[in-house]
């Protein structure tokens, strides 16, 4: 098994997390993390200057 | 009948036609510097508003690496290295896809972007993304593979429940295959150029604290983003 199957683990059932009535798997739940991380990171983030003109 | 006259009675009848009025109306709507602007507002230049076009994107990636596995097949996509290659790239792309799409709704929904007139906007970019949903979900069910059947199994009794499974049958392999490569990529190109026309038209809403919200049109020449 390669290093990238074991890290992604796609041929496997993924692992679910549970917390009280919340049961999400560790694959959508890294998506989610993803998503608001990359809209945090674009609200606070500054856009680069365009240097090239006038 | 001099020159002149005929002149006008020929521009007369042109005027009536339906492709001269087709334009006039066209052009009244979308100018051509509306339709493709060199300039936006200064608030633009925000990653916020990099999304919708990151979404497009990947978009045109998912619609090539589709035509490609249409024409070559599950027999070829499932067995070669580049038919792989080529599966996992519209696998990924329709992942990123529906994420940039989700981090795009976020940040419209905040900045309250059926403001000044977008409500159509607004609207046709809902149910893009909705019907982006179904077609991804019949995509899942066109891989041809025990996670296509194990993924209609599921659906099947869910879809059977709210009174669909007798016309949209998820365990019809040809009938998901058909409306996921033939009949929502063709809903989903219309609704996204249909958005892109209307962002277009009605120009990039601003943030909230940047204009007042009585303002319908807010991308003006004077609101320049170069410095």
């Amino acid at each position: 098994m390669s290093p990238m199957t074991v890290l992604a683990g796609v041929n496997d059932p993924a692992t679910y997390l549970h917390v009280g009535w919340v049961s999400i798997s560790v694959p959508n739940l890294i998506v989610i993390v993803v998503m608001v991380a990359l809209f945090a990171l674009a609200i606070v983030l500054p856009f680069p200057k365009d240097r090239g003109r006038r | 009948m001099t020159t002149e006259t005929r002149t006008a009675e020929v521009d007369e009848t042109t005027d009536r036609m339906w492709t001269s009025r087709l334009r006039r109306a066209w052009l009244a709507k979308l100018p051509p510097d509306k339709l493709l602007p060199d300039r936006q507002p200064a608030y633009v230049a925000s990653w916020i508003y990099v999304f919708g076009v990151l979404a497009i994107a990947v978009f045109l990636v998912i619609l090539a690496t589709g035509l490609v596995l249409a024409f070559a097949g599950p027999a070829w996509y499932h067995t070669s290295s580049v038919g792989h290659l080529t599966n996992s790239l519209h696998f990924w792309s329709t992942q990123l896809f529906l994420m940039f799409m989700v981090i795009h709704l976020w940040g419209k929904f905040w900045m309250a972007a059926w403001r000044g007139r977008r409500a159509l906007t607004w609207i046709t970019g809902v149910i893009a993304f909705l019907a982006s949903i179904g077609t991804a979900f019949t995509g899942y069910l066109s891989q041809s593979n025990f996670d296509s059947q194990w993924i209609s199994f599921e659906a099947k009794d869910g879809l059977n429940t709210v009174g669909v499974g007798a016309f949209f049958n998820v365990t019809n392999y040809g009938q998901m295959l058909l409306i996921h490569a033939c009949l929502l990529p063709l809903v989903v190109g219309f609704l996204v150029v249909w958005h892109v026309l209307l962002v277009r038209r009605r120009g990039v809403v601003a943030p909230l604290d940047a204009v007042s919200n009585d303002v319908p049109d807010l991308v003006k020449p004077t609101e320049d983003a170069r410095p």
